[in-house]
């Protein structure tokens, strides 16, 4: 898409009454535009012949709306004091529900030790779940990107400073450094979300100024310069959306992992604190009671894992049908 | 590529050139390492709160408080606190007292390493055997079901929460069907009497080993082995998987190359060329991927080590944050990145050792 960008000496001497009267800049963002657009096509049409993927999108899209139905449930329990579901997350021994009921019609995943309803608190978990790793990674990859960005662009003397920062950053060893910064500002699952998202700030910015430095010695950038664009409009309007396709694929794959180490936080009782329906926390209160009833542990866990592996898929199935070298 | 074999006989010339990006390399690590302490030495003392009382146990009184401040120069500036601090972690390899026990933390820690070390070495062998071999079937079998199974497992094994996975195990192996304990290194029973052994080095694995050869006694030894079952699995799952994706991409990319058809043209047997040229090349890549994940490792040992009852850093680590045991916390943070920062070290080398053009990459 970058060589529409570059202008063509012969085309330039034909039809010349046409093109006086145009906005030269307009022109250009229609080219961009247009080569963009049928270059996400082509991307499109690959993904969608991934099968693997597509599961990946089905079961994302199937999280996203257990999200969006916990949220209209707590709505509609606000206003009319009756949610769409038979019980609250918190309800203990709802409707003269026992402890450890095993998964039945009533209670498809059955009840927890004070006889929660299981299934509802992992619809509510997917919310929290699912919030929480896009929020975390927006943390990361805006911070990331900046890094990356200006550490690319400038190099030199701020490159170096901001690669020894990243890579001090990247020597402790993920969940550690999510502790420490627990340790330090206390457990929460706010400060967790965030934790998590610092943690990853340095894989984002490496991989930004990695391209960054391919892309600024490309022709687009030296003209968008000689045509006296400012830097920050060459940073945002020119190298960031050739960036972009690379940054989706790890934002997929980072919010599953951002998932993932946010409930491993909260089963470790420094994330998401009691009653709260958090995945990981549900974990840990349930280990307790492996002998009276499996189905506490059980699935939480198959929910976090089909969750995180939903991102995964479709990660691995965008890298594909954007670098199609690694295609099967 | 293909020329790996005759890397090991090096010219002078290439062995000056290996000696200068072995001494850059180490340069930089020592460089990332002081940072490192600086960023934990920022993070716990320059934040709100009073260091003395972190720093001097579980019962402060005004005359110890005082002795400490003097101690580690707090009440002085925060630049001389940090010399002092660098001074004291350099020479005396002193980060200060344990909150709970009042001892240092150093030995507090340096008691449960051994635990933790068996732990991960176990764990990391396991993905290696297992990992290696799957990447280069798949690898081989390339776009079959086996390939598809192989790569959707491990995909699987990254996505699993490893704590679930060891609850699981545990949950089924040991209190349904009783094969394991589930808990602890060893048999409650034999514990005291291995930790009486004269041979002791706290790694269980090779003080029941010597307590088998001299006493003829293997019931420790194989009691050890059983109670790393479980848990060294939990812990393997994650690194299994990731070995196996990177062995499975850079196999596919070896045997694209010239040097395999020229293999198979002289009429190579399928099993030579794959074994000896495509393996033993794509192996390297996924050697710095076991050096990265080595770290991992480690941090994982916090949840898996919390689940099995593992009496090692991991576990502890969980407990000092529990307990706010802030020193604790800080020493272990510290430990474990600069582990982290030799491991990848050793990998850069051993990588450069195996591919020479690494070295000429990196001179400028």
């Amino acid at each position: 898409m970058n060589n529409l960008t570059d202008s063509d000496p012969e085309k330039d001497n034909g039809p010349v009454e046409i093109k006086q009267n145009v906005d030269h800049d307009s022109v250009q963002s229609d080219l961009e535009t247009v080569s963009e657009a049928t270059t996400w096509w082509i991307i499109l049409r690959r993904f969608r012949k991934n099968q693997v993927a597509l599961l990946g999108l089905g079961f994302l899209g199937f999280f996203a709306f257990l999200a969006i139905l916990s949220y209209l449930d707590t709505i509609l329990t606000l206003i009319f004091g009756q949610g769409i579901f038979p019980y609250g997350p918190n309800e203990i021994f709802a409707n003269g529900a026992s402890s450890f009921e095993p998964p039945s019609l009533e209670h498809i995943f059955g009840t927890d030790n004070v006889g929660r309803d299981i299934f509802i608190r992992i619809i509510y978990g997917a919310r929290i779940s699912m919030t929480v790793g896009f929020l975390a990674v927006l943390v990361s990859l805006s911070a990331g990107t900046f890094l990356g960005l200006i550490a690319g662009y400038y190099g030199g003397v701020i490159d170096s400073i901001i690669s020894m920062i990243l890579e001090m950053l990247l020597a402790f060893p993920s969940i550690l450094l999510a502790l420490a910064i627990l340790a330090i500002f206390g457990s929460s699952l706010t400060n967790a979300m965030i934790a998590v998202g610092i943690v990853y700030i340095p894989y984002y910015a490496r991989i930004v100024r990695g391209q960054v430095f391919v892309e600024r010695e490309l022709m687009y950038v030296e003209s968008a310069k000689v045509l006296g664009a400012k830097t920050p409009r060459i940073l945002l309007k020119h190298i960031l959306p050739n960036v972009f396709g690379v940054l989706i694929i790890y934002t997929s794959l980072g919010i599953g992992t951002a998932i993932l180490e946010v409930a491993a936080l909260s089963f470790l009782g420094l994330g998401a604190l009691p009653p709260t329906a958090e995945w990981g926390s549900m974990i840990a209160d349930g280990r307790y009671y492996w002998l009276s009833g499996p189905h506490l542990v059980f699935f939480p866990g198959i929910a976090i894992l089909l969750a995180v592996l939903s991102f995964n898929l479709v990660g691995d199935g965008l890298r594909e049908a954007l670098d199609p070298r690694f295609k099967r | 590529m293909n020329k790996i074999k005759e890397s090991p006989a090096l010219t002078s010339n290439d062995f000056q050139n290996f000696v200068k990006f072995m001494a850059k390399r180490f340069l930089r690590s020592i460089i990332v390492i002081l940072g490192i302490i600086t960023i934990v030495f920022i993070l716990f003392r320059i934040l709100p709160g009073d260091p003395a009382r972190d720093l001097v146990g579980k019962f402060p009184t005004a005359e110890r408080l005082a002795a400490v401040r003097e101690i580690w120069g707090l009440d002085k500036p925060v630049w001389d606190q940090y010399i002092i601090f660098m001074q004291k972690l350099i020479f005396e390899f002193d980060i200060g007292m344990s909150y709970d026990t009042s001892t240092p933390v150093l030995h507090e820690l340096g008691l449960r390493f051994p635990a933790t070390i068996e732990l991960a070495l176990v764990s990391m062998i396991l993905a290696i055997m297992v990992g290696i071999p799957i990447g280069i079937i798949s690898a081989y079998k390339q776009h079959t079901r086996t390939d598809y199974l192989a790569m959707i497992l491990a995909l699987v094994g990254v996505s699993m929460p490893i704590y679930w996975l060891g609850l699981m195990l545990q949950g089924v192996f040991a209190r349904d069907l009783g094969w394991f304990i589930g808990t602890g290194r060893i048999e409650p029973v034999l514990s005291s009497e291995l930790n009486l052994y004269a041979f002791h080095t706290n790694f269980y694995l090779i003080d029941s080993f010597v307590m088998g050869i001299v006493e003829g006694n293997w019931l420790f030894f194989i009691s050890t082995v059983e109670n790393l079952i479980l848990p060294g699995i939990a812990l393997a799952t994650i690194p299994m998987a990731v070995i196996a994706r990177m062995m499975r991409s850079s196999m596919i990319e070896e045997m694209g190359k010239d040097y395999v058809r020229t293999a198979r043209s002289k009429g190579l047997r399928e099993r030579l060329v794959v074994l000896k040229h495509v393996a033993k090349n794509a192996l390297i890549p996924t050697i710095t991927v076991i050096g990265l994940n080595f770290g991992a490792l480690l941090g994982g040992a916090v949840l898996t080590e919390t689940i099995f009852s593992w009496p090692g850093v991991g576990k502890y680590i969980w407990l000092s944050i529990t307990q706010r045991d802030t020193p604790v916390i800080m020493g272990f943070v510290m430990i474990v990145a600069i582990i982290f920062v030799f491991a990848n070290m050793i990998t850069d080398v051993i990588y450069a050792y195996l591919d020479p053009r690494v070295r000429y990459y990196e001179r400028d």
